[in-house]
């Protein structure tokens, strides 16, 4: 059942890519760093290279986290979505398959400073 | 000259049936369906609607004179705290944060609730239902106004009270409870029923005017206590009227149960969500505390919702879905919720702060197993970043729940170093969720879930288009004002250098 609903009803998405001006959403998620209360929303071009979001977009929003320093973001495992996923860091957003409101995840084993009291 | 004539004086059970069940009449020439529109499309099926139990047998006019008299008492303790300064009585300004977002979010819901219940006063078939519903109506026009009445004795002196109507709608903490009632609103009316009768009054309410209230006691806010009081007494009306309605669908026939069972679970979680904001407000907004939030929740939510399950598993109802994760979430939520707002509270109109020793300590001894390992280190680096002189602000703008529309800021229930994120595709599009909860309720019925208003994204579209300053004005704030970190703020300077003047003759 799609909706319940007095007669047939189809729901319009508010969030489409084509109201953000050629822009996208993509979230970017540190795994085990909670210092940031959720992934980051980002609003980007999709002809941006992956390699340029990295340095320019996600890691100054990284700087809080004491472990930021110690993370080479070319070197980390990456999930895109549900899976595994290895970026080409030289390509664009489009390029690399990553669709408006994609869920990008980091991992950095053993960097866990704020989590070091656990 | 008039004649005198003996009147009799109509006995209760004899008004009762004058002033409720006899304003019900059969229609002669229009078809029940089509007065009724409303009644059959959700599956419920009612075979007599004058089953329907009262469970208070209230008339209109015991009702007028009752609630007269109420505010009455109310008006002139309000009167009293305007003329007697009150606003200087409250233990400290930082107090005042969880006031703000109880008018920003909370009493808008109110006043949903009464359009609501009007609406169902209207819908449902059944003439005892129907004055039920439009009483709890009036209830709820009337919560409203007076914790709209008390609150804007503080509007006078403090910052951030001024736009809780614009708030409600277009803040993204406030999307919450806002989602929640259009959510109710935009249901049936059984389904309705359920939303507010049974998940906002039975799960919500006492949460919100027992602890919350005595907390408003504890802190000198006699406003709110009054308020608390005088909604309170009408509280039990509205629980029982959610819970009749509950009764009356199961007891009407055996096909009614899964779709209950269904909404039960649904408003459960979303009632859950909901009460995230009650828990921080109790857990790091008042500065003298009752209880936790916890210890809130183990008397209002496990006990009695325990009761009430056990009462309804003889029609066949199971605890809510949720209920396990719930549990989980108890020790983690308040916190996860407190260090989001600090972290954007550039985009808030109150006040946030980090937590002092003092309140880490209480927060420690309330949270042992959780405070320490896995709060206590965040709070204590945000506080070395804000004396460093570069206190944390995230532009990283935050990921929103499709459903309840809030910050993804949860974690997983067995792994609170893990956030809890699910993502489903719907017809081409992505749409992300903070709990398996909130992804169910989607799944159910995803087309009324993809028009979801979520405030980040539309930050980003017409007409802000990403402009904050613009936002900013939108959203009736003024950035530094209004907002930010309580130390340092007019709020905090204002109420201390008043408390001086109250309590020193220079």
């Amino acid at each position: 059942m799609a909706v319940t609903s007095t007669k047939p009803y189809v729901g319009v998405p508010r969030d489409v890519v084509a109201n953000f001006h050629g822009k996208q959403i993509v979230y970017v998620n540190w795994e085990q760093h909670l210092l940031f209360a959720t992934p980051f929303m980002l609003v980007v071009e999709p002809g941006m290279r992956f390699a340029d979001l990295l340095a320019n977009v996600v890691k100054p929003l990284m700087q809080a986290d004491p472990d930021a320093g110690a993370v080479d973001l070319t070197q980390v495992e990456w999930r895109k979505g549900k899976s595994a996923w290895q970026p080409d860091f030289a390509a664009t957003l489009a390029e690399n398959g990553i669709v408006h409101k994609e869920q990008l995840h980091f991992t950095t084993p053993g960097l866990n400073t704020l989590l070091a009291a656990a | 000259m008039d004649m005198k004539t003996a009147k009799k004086k109509l006995g209760l059970k004899e008004k009762y049936r004058l002033l409720t069940r006899d304003l019900g009449w059969e229609p002669t020439y229009q078809n029940k369906d089509e007065i009724y529109p409303y009644t059959k499309y959700e599956g419920i099926k009612i075979h007599d609607w004058d089953k329907w139990e009262d469970p208070f047998r209230l008339t209109m006019d015991s009702y007028w004179k009752y609630q007269a008299e109420k505010e009455r008492k109310f008006y002139a303790i309000i009167d009293a705290h305007a003329q007697n300064n009150g606003h200087l009585h409250i233990t400290d300004a930082r107090y005042l944060s969880a006031l703000k977002i109880f008018l920003q979010a909370i009493s808008p819901g109110e006043y949903a609730a009464g359009k609501g219940f009007a609406r169902m006063g209207r819908e449902f078939p059944g003439v005892g239902t129907q004055v039920a519903c439009q009483m709890q109506a009036i209830d709820e026009i009337r919560h409203a106004q007076t914790q709209i009445h008390a609150l804007s004795n503080y509007n006078k002196f403090y910052n951030g009270f001024h736009g809780f109507a614009d708030a409600r709608d277009r803040m993204w903490y406030c999307s919450l409870p806002r989602s929640f009632f259009d959510d109710a609103m935009s249901a049936g009316p059984f389904e309705f029923m359920i939303a507010i009768g049974f998940s906002f009054e039975y799960v919500l309410t006492n949460l919100l005017f027992v602890p919350f209230m005595s907390g408003a006691a504890y802190n000198g806010d006699m406003a709110t206590v009054t308020f608390g009081f005088s909604a309170q007494s009408d509280e039990a009306r509205h629980m029982t009227l959610g819970l009749e309605c509950i009764k009356f669908m199961l007891e009407q026939d055996p096909a009614n149960l899964p779709i209950v069972q269904n909404w039960i679970d649904k408003w459960f979680w979303r009632g859950f969500r909901l009460l995230g904001v009650v828990g921080t407000m109790m857990d790091y907004m008042l500065p003298k505390r009752v209880m936790s939030w916890r210890e809130a929740f183990e008397i209002y939510g496990i006990e009695n919702g325990g009761a009430l399950f056990k009462d309804l598993a003889r029609y066949g109802i199971r605890p809510p879905k949720g209920w396990d994760d719930a549990g989980k979430a108890l020790d983690h939520m308040s916190h996860q919720f407190m260090l989001a707002l600090y972290q954007y509270n550039f985009g808030t109109t109150f006040h946030s702060w980090i937590p002092s020793e003092d309140d880490m300590a209480w927060l420690s001894k309330k949270y042992p197993t959780t405070f320490d390992k896995y709060y206590r280190p965040r709070w204590e680096h945000l506080k070395k970043l804000k004396e460093a002189g570069t206190p944390f602000h995230n532009m990283g703008l935050a990921k929103l729940c499709q459903t309840c529309q809030i910050p993804t800021v949860f974690t997983e229930p067995d792994d609170p170093t893990r956030l809890t994120q699910r993502e489903v595709d719907y017809q081409g599009e992505k749409y992300h969720f903070c709990s398996e909860g909130c992804q169910h309720i989607f799944e159910n019925e995803p087309e009324k879930y993809v028009e979801a208003w979520l405030p980040m994204p539309q930050l980003f579209q017409e007409p802000i288009n990403g402009d904050l300053a613009a936002w900013m004005e939108w959203v009736s704030l003024v950035p530094g004002k209004d907002n930010g970190d309580f130390d340092g703020s007019e709020d905090q300077k204002n109420f201390d250098a008043w408390r001086d003047l109250a309590k020193s003759n220079q």
